[in-house]
């Protein structure tokens, strides 16, 4: 029994010795948290995908010093994203984290980051509101829209252009759609649209079927925000089940994530519109430049990039162009990186992006229609691009903030 | 020599190593530990006992102080006793409720209670707040030491631990510890010689609640928040692989079990493909069950004594049990 124990104990001990981080002065430790479990896993593979892509542009140096990456993988949990993010930081020594990829993980880091004043987060693509808009964290920068600005100009298409005048909302029951939901529904209300039931299914739900019969047969079209495999489920039980209503998608539904995979349940998506940082027929160089780049470095990828994808890749291209104006100085908590960051304007795949006072970024969003190209591919084609949308989405401050935390049943839309 | 180890230990393993590995590894025991006293000695296997960890840690929550408003903001301390009780109470009515069944049906109604207690707190925004679930729970400050810093929190954690698991060994060394390893072997022939077999299997679900609610209030301090996801069903069949891996037959197989699930859990994505690392985790523990019937004390039993085969003598029991 006592051997046992001295085993086990000389054990630890070897593994506390080898525990203490080897720092090096030619070395910046880069870490990156993305879903790499779970139902968003296939979005957090795109998401690593976008931060290699950056490092890999910059030749893995900035300013004389190699970017070494370590990867920390969550499941959309924020326990999970806080411990990635522990061992990132409080073991491999990262000076500067890239993620997460879910919306309340966001909320989580950014809780997170205040105790770590001397580390920067760059968020990765999580985008509940309150993570920027209330409360900020002073070293957590969003170089990404946040769920609201994703679909900003939605509402006034779906109303205008498709002429729904109601539709039925299904997403997921979390920070992320919440507030995407309310970036479509702030104007599409306003217009005189109707929503008369929102379905919040919990994150991982693989059965829809009481959802989808509980679905009013006297809506014009069904307003669907559902990530990864939960999309493909839904989609899937929506079209056996014999439905036939027209969908209009959050960004997440139609990103090329869900778009090329296999099977018939995509197909009724042809024709839905949405609104995204990414659209994939876009025309202007960055995008096409970005898309090839993509591409070569992974020829077993998507046939185009996600949205997840980009958004990593935009945070730290973000960091290490921030990173080489100060030539790798990271001195003194970061100051001087910090102040790079926050001033920088950035020529982006999605065009050009910049931060607010809160760190939360303006950029362009593209609305788009699902159409299938000749080879059978299916896409987003570019309708309109609205210009700079920022996290207000156009209003002041203080009329914005009235609104109140967004949630299930804000907007109430009466 | 354990114990010396363990106050070494802070003098060569950094911060990470203190909370994220030895603190971790101690709370996961701590809840494992009270899986162990169930299914071990009392061949009761349950799978609720992260539920009553998460009962625990979400009365803490919702009493205490946290960034939601949800919570009644009292003193920690008190907030931690309400949450022992709340533990004590649900460990005793799972007891209650499960009683009377055996092996797969006891397993089949732990796992039942776990999973609606799962969608409660998910689904409940009144009481559980939903997918969100309560953060900024803080740890309280004892004589201005805030026991949530490493060392502090590494101490309390630690020797909870040691406490959890020099209690568990003394129970199976009392009267009711042998009766309880009676009932396991032999339910008849303990009921014939005059045990009540129901009351001590009901005690035994009782202090197992006590010591998976402890495990539940550290989780929430280490984490600083507690969400459906810390108690889905993920969580709880962990609870179970720390238990097994480690080995059931003696109390520090649940620790010894909890510190290689976490080094493995931590550690794993830097061995393999970032996208693979759970095949490598799910591999290991393959290999541990398949090679050991007793876990890794098992595997470290027959390392120090090859030529013997030494076993414990509950083991041996456990071998009767089976051939007979």
């Amino acid at each position: 029994m006592k051997t046992a124990y001295q085993n086990g104990t000389a054990l630890a001990l070897v593994l506390g010795l080898a525990a203490l981080p080897a720092f090096a002065q030619d070395t910046i430790q880069f870490g990156a948290i993305a879903t790499l479990e779970g139902p968003f896993a296939v979005l957090g593979q795109e998401g690593i995908r976008g931060v290699e892509m950056a490092i890999a542009q910059f030749g893995g140096t900035v300013a004389g010093k190699e970017i070494t990456l370590e990867v920390g993988s969550s499941n959309a949990q924020p326990d999970t994203a806080i411990a990635a993010a522990r061992k990132l930081v409080e073991q491999d020594g990262a000076a500067i984290v890239v993620g997460p990829l879910s919306g309340s993980e966001g909320l989580a880091i950014r809780d997170y980051a205040r105790t770590q004043p001397g580390v920067t987060f760059l968020n990765g693509a999580s985008a509940a509101q309150d993570t920027t808009l209330r409360n900020p964290a002073e070293n957590f920068f969003r170089w990404n829209p946040d769920g609201a600005q994703w679909v900003a100009g939605l509402g006034e298409l779906t109303y205008n252009e498709m002429g729904y005048e109601s539709v039925a909302i299904v997403a997921e029951d979390y920070s992320f759609p919440y507030t995407l939901v309310f970036g479509f529904m702030q104007p599409y209300c306003e217009l005189g649209g109707r929503v008369p039931e929102r379905f919040w299914v919990p994150l991982g739900t693989k059965d829809y079927s009481t959802v989808i019969a509980s679905i009013p047969q006297d809506v014009d079209a069904i307003f669907v925000t559902l990530g990864g495999s939960d999309a493909v489920n839904f989609l899937s039980q929506y079209q056996q089940a014999g439905g036939d209503k027209p969908l209009v998608a959050g960004s997440i539904t139609v990103d090329q994530s869900i778009l090329s995979s296999r099977g018939r349940a995509k197909e009724q998506l042809i024709g839905t519109p949405t609104a995204s940082p990414v659209a994939d027929t876009n025309t202007d160089a960055a995008w096409t430049s970005f898309v090839s780049a993509y591409q070569e470095q992974f020829p077993d990828g998507l046939p185009i990039p996600s949205l997840f994808a980009q958004e990593y890749y935009i945070s730290t291209l973000a960091a290490l162009t921030a990173l080489e104006e100060v030539d790798g100085d990271l001195s003194d908590d970061q100051a001087a990186f910090r102040a790079a960051l926050s001033a920088l304007e950035l020529q982006t795949p999605a065009g050009m992006r910049s931060l607010d006072e809160n760190r939360q970024v303006v950029t362009d969003i593209f609305l788009s229609q699902i159409i299938e190209t000749d080879e059978g591919q299916l896409v987003s084609q570019l309708i309109s691009t609205v210009p700079q949308v920022n996290q207000t989405l156009g209003f002041d401050r203080e009329t914005f903030l009235a609104y109140g935390e967004v949630g299930r049943d804000n907007p109430s839309c009466d | 020599m354990l114990v010396l180890a363990l106050v070494l230990i802070p003098t060569i393993a950094n911060d990470f190593f203190l909370v994220q590995i030895f603190a971790q590894a101690a709370i996961l025991g701590l809840i494992a530990l009270s899986l162990m006293l169930l299914g071990g000695w009392g061949g009761i296997v349950s799978l609720s006992q992260m539920s009553v960890a998460g009962l625990a840690g979400y009365t803490l929550a919702i009493l205490g102080q946290s960034s939601m408003s949800q919570s009644l903001g009292s003193n920690s301390w008190l907030a931690a006793a309400a949450a022992l009780a709340v533990a004590l109470i649900v460990g005793f009515g799972i007891g209650l409720l499960v009683g009377r069944t055996r092996g797969i049906y006891t397993i089949m109604i732990t796992l039942a209670i776990g999973v609606a207690v799962f969608y409660l707190a998910n689904q409940n925004y009144a009481i559980f707040n939903g997918f969100t679930g309560y953060s900024g729970i803080a740890a309280p400050h004892v004589l201005g030491v805030d026991l949530r810093a490493p060392l502090p929190f590494y101490v309390l954690c630690v020797s909870l631990a040691l406490m959890g698991w020099a209690g568990v060994a003394a129970l199976g060394r009392s009267s009711f510890g042998k009766a309880l390893i009676a009932t396991r072997d032999c339910e008849r022939r303990a009921a014939a010689i005059g045990f009540h077999v129901g009351r001590h299997r009901l005690v035994a679900h009782t202090i197992a609640g006590l010591l998976a609610g402890l495990g539940g209030i550290l989780l929430v301090w280490f984490n600083g928040r507690i969400s459906p996801g810390t108690i889905g069903v993920g969580p709880m069949i962990d609870i179970l692989i720390i238990a097994v891996i480690g080995g059931m037959s003696r109390p520090s197989g649940a620790f010894l079990g909890a510190f290689v699930f976490v080094l493995l859990r931590t550690f794993a994505i830097d061995l393999v493909d970032p996208e693979r690392f759970n095949t490598l985790i799910g591999l290991v523990f393959l290999v541990i069950v398949l090679t050991s019937r007793d876990g890794l004390l098992g595997l470290l039993g027959k390392l120090s004594k090859p030529e013997r085969r030494k076993m414990s003598p509950r083991l041996k029991t456990l071998e009767r049990e089976e051939t007979s």
